[in-house]
């Protein structure tokens, strides 16, 4: 019943962009994000778009997957294209009713923020399709480790944030084994107003807080039983190293972003 | 009144990279009245199996009838199939929500929409009938002890008066003793009710003395479907799946080897000891 998310969903395969360090693909995705805001001509996106087909290719990863992710924002990205069609000053092409007008410079700003939020979506699922949840982590600590310097605590935090992202299919399996046993039952959390939802909700919440602070417990003793103490001094088992590829691809991004930016900021018209 | 399953086939996540065969061409009957042992290795498909019994989980193929009519059909009432099916998950005591006991067994009943009076009485028939007495029915069901928990949890199906109850690994996790009470328990709501029970397990030795049938699932589908004593004589092949028969089929069969001219289909201990007594006295 809940197994339908796609969005931040890991998704195995062997192929060169999962084998690369967290690290360059977190860094990639920003600055891919970024550049994406610098541009001001079509030119600079069909070279974003290039070049974000090129990893997807690489990544074997299907791209019915990467779709799947839009599905979830495209009322966000019809309601920004709305808005920026109608709202923007400038030389009109049509007018509505005398007031309301579509410009050309909406029509252009229209498009661009459609093409820079659907390549956004689709540059960071691709990340997240290839990366696993610890991967990632791991990656979010290294990069950030320098905050320690601000006495923020990353390693405590990189590790909440594991933990959580680890227990969310677990979680997501317990509930639907507690609704279907409630269902079992005869509960119903279909049908009904929605306060008569709101309350079917309450046989499925308590029994799901009461085993995720189970199993939170559980944990704890466990880390606790391991001599766990946080970050001071513990090693990694797999620590991250850069390889051949990595610079590589480091490479290829300093060179994207060169020509990407730098096309895409000429004035064409 | 009987349960049909006609090709049913079930695959986890179809269409994903990450899609699993868990049930193939399943074909059973189920008739009324019969207390029936499912056993399986961890991942054979046995809970997913019993899940397509109340309409939990839908067929991707092949169809399941109940009392002669498709449950996946469109005029078909699946609340009234879920109250006349009644499914006891595993860990049941993880279900468990209200303040108090005898709320918690209400919540059944209650959804059925019957009147309060009716609610209450079929209430307090089922914790009887799971042998919990009346000093339990105003604490909390978090208080109580795991075998207790369950019990309860089994009562709030119970109260729903399933003509046929299913329980999946209703003794996993509980001590011998509370195992015993549990299937003791079962046993006599069979003979006392007339109740179909499917008992899932992935022990032989808990089945073998209760029940008059045993469904054997391997890897999504069913191995053996037989009486207990026909389905131990294939002993060494449950092996080679990583089930065993119970202990007492291996000791006949070694008393046979060693020239004791015993019956080797005997299924319980008590029915063991009257066979060894038997061949010692002829001897004599």
């Amino acid at each position: 019943m809940l197994r339908d998310i796609t969005l931040g969903q890991y998704y195995p395969e062997e192929s060169v962009i999962h084998k690369m360090d967290p690290r360059v693909k977190l860094g990639g995705t920003v600055l891919y994000i970024i550049s994406l805001f610098f541009m001001k001509n079509i030119l600079g996106y069909m070279i974003a778009a290039l070049f974000l087909g090129l990893v997807i290719k690489l990544s074997k990863v299907p791209f019915k997957f990467m779709v799947k992710g839009m599905k979830t924002i495209l009322m966000l990205l019809m309601i920004t294209v709305v808005f920026n069609l109608f709202l923007t000053q400038g030389t009109p092409i049509v007018t509505f009713f005398g007031k309301i007008s579509i410009t050309w410079e909406g029509l252009e700003l229209a498009v661009f923020m459609a093409i820079r939020l659907s390549f956004l979506i689709i540059g960071s699922s691709v990340m997240t399709l290839t990366t696993t949840p610890n991967n990632l982590t791991d990656g979010m600590e290294k990069m950030l480790g320098f905050l320690k310097v601000f006495k923020v605590p990353v390693h405590e935090v990189a590790m909440m944030m594991s933990i959580a992202l680890r227990f969310i299919p677990i979680l997501l399996e317990e509930t639907d084994k507690i609704m279907k046993a409630q269902i079992a039952r005869g509960a119903d959390f279909e049908s009904g107003n929605l306060i008569q939802r709101a309350k079917a909700m309450v046989p499925l919440l308590v029994p799901l807080f009461i085993s995720a602070f189970r199993r939170a417990n559980d944990l704890a003793m466990a880390m606790e039983a391991r001599c766990y103490r946080g970050g001071e001094g513990r090693t990694k088992m797999k620590p991250l190293i850069y390889q051949k590829n990595d610079y590589l691809a480091y490479a290829a991004l300093v060179l994207y972003l060169i020509i990407s930016i730098g096309i895409g900021r000429l004035t064409l018209f | 009144m009987s349960l049909v399953l006609d090709h049913v086939s079930y695959i986890y996540g179809e269409d994903t990279p990450l899609s699993m065969k868990a049930l193939n061409d399943i074909c059973l009957e189920i008739p009324d009245g019969q207390f029936i042992g499912i056993i399986g290795h961890t991942g054979s498909g046995k809970s997913t199996l019993v899940q397509h019994l109340n309409g939990l989980i839908k067929a991707s193929r092949g169809h399941i009838y109940y009392n002669g009519e498709d449950i996946d059909g469109k005029e078909f009432d699946k609340k009234k199939l879920r109250s006349n099916v009644g499914l006891v998950f595993q860990y049941p005591e993880h279900q468990l929500f209200e303040i108090d006991v005898f709320s918690d067994v209400c919540f059944g009943p209650k959804n059925l929409g019957l009147p309060q009076e009716e609610v209450e009485a079929r209430a307090k028939e089922a914790l009887a009938q799971v042998g919990l007495s009346e000093e339990f029915f105003t604490q909390s069901p978090f208080e109580l002890s795991g075998g207790q928990k369950r019990r309860a949890a089994i009562a709030g199906v119970l109260a729903m008066k399933p003509q046929v109850l299913i329980l999946d690994e209703p003794t996993a996790g509980l001590d011998p003793k509370g195992r015993d009470e549990i299937l003791n328990q079962i046993k006599k709501l069979q003979t006392e009710t007339g109740m179909t029970i499917l008992l899932v397990s992935h022990s032989m030795e808990d089945v073998a003395e209760y029940v008059d049938r045993i469904i054997v699932m391997n890897q999504g589908s069913v191995m053996f479907d037989d009486e207990p004593r026909e389905v131990f004589r294939h002993y060494k092949e449950l092996e080679e799946v990583g089930l065993a028969a119970p202990q007492v089929t291996y000791i006949m069969h070694a008393l046979k080897e060693q020239g004791m001219l015993v019956d080797v289909d005997v299924t319980t201990i008590a029915e063991a000891t009257e066979e060894i007594v038997k061949c010692l006295e002829t001897l004599h």
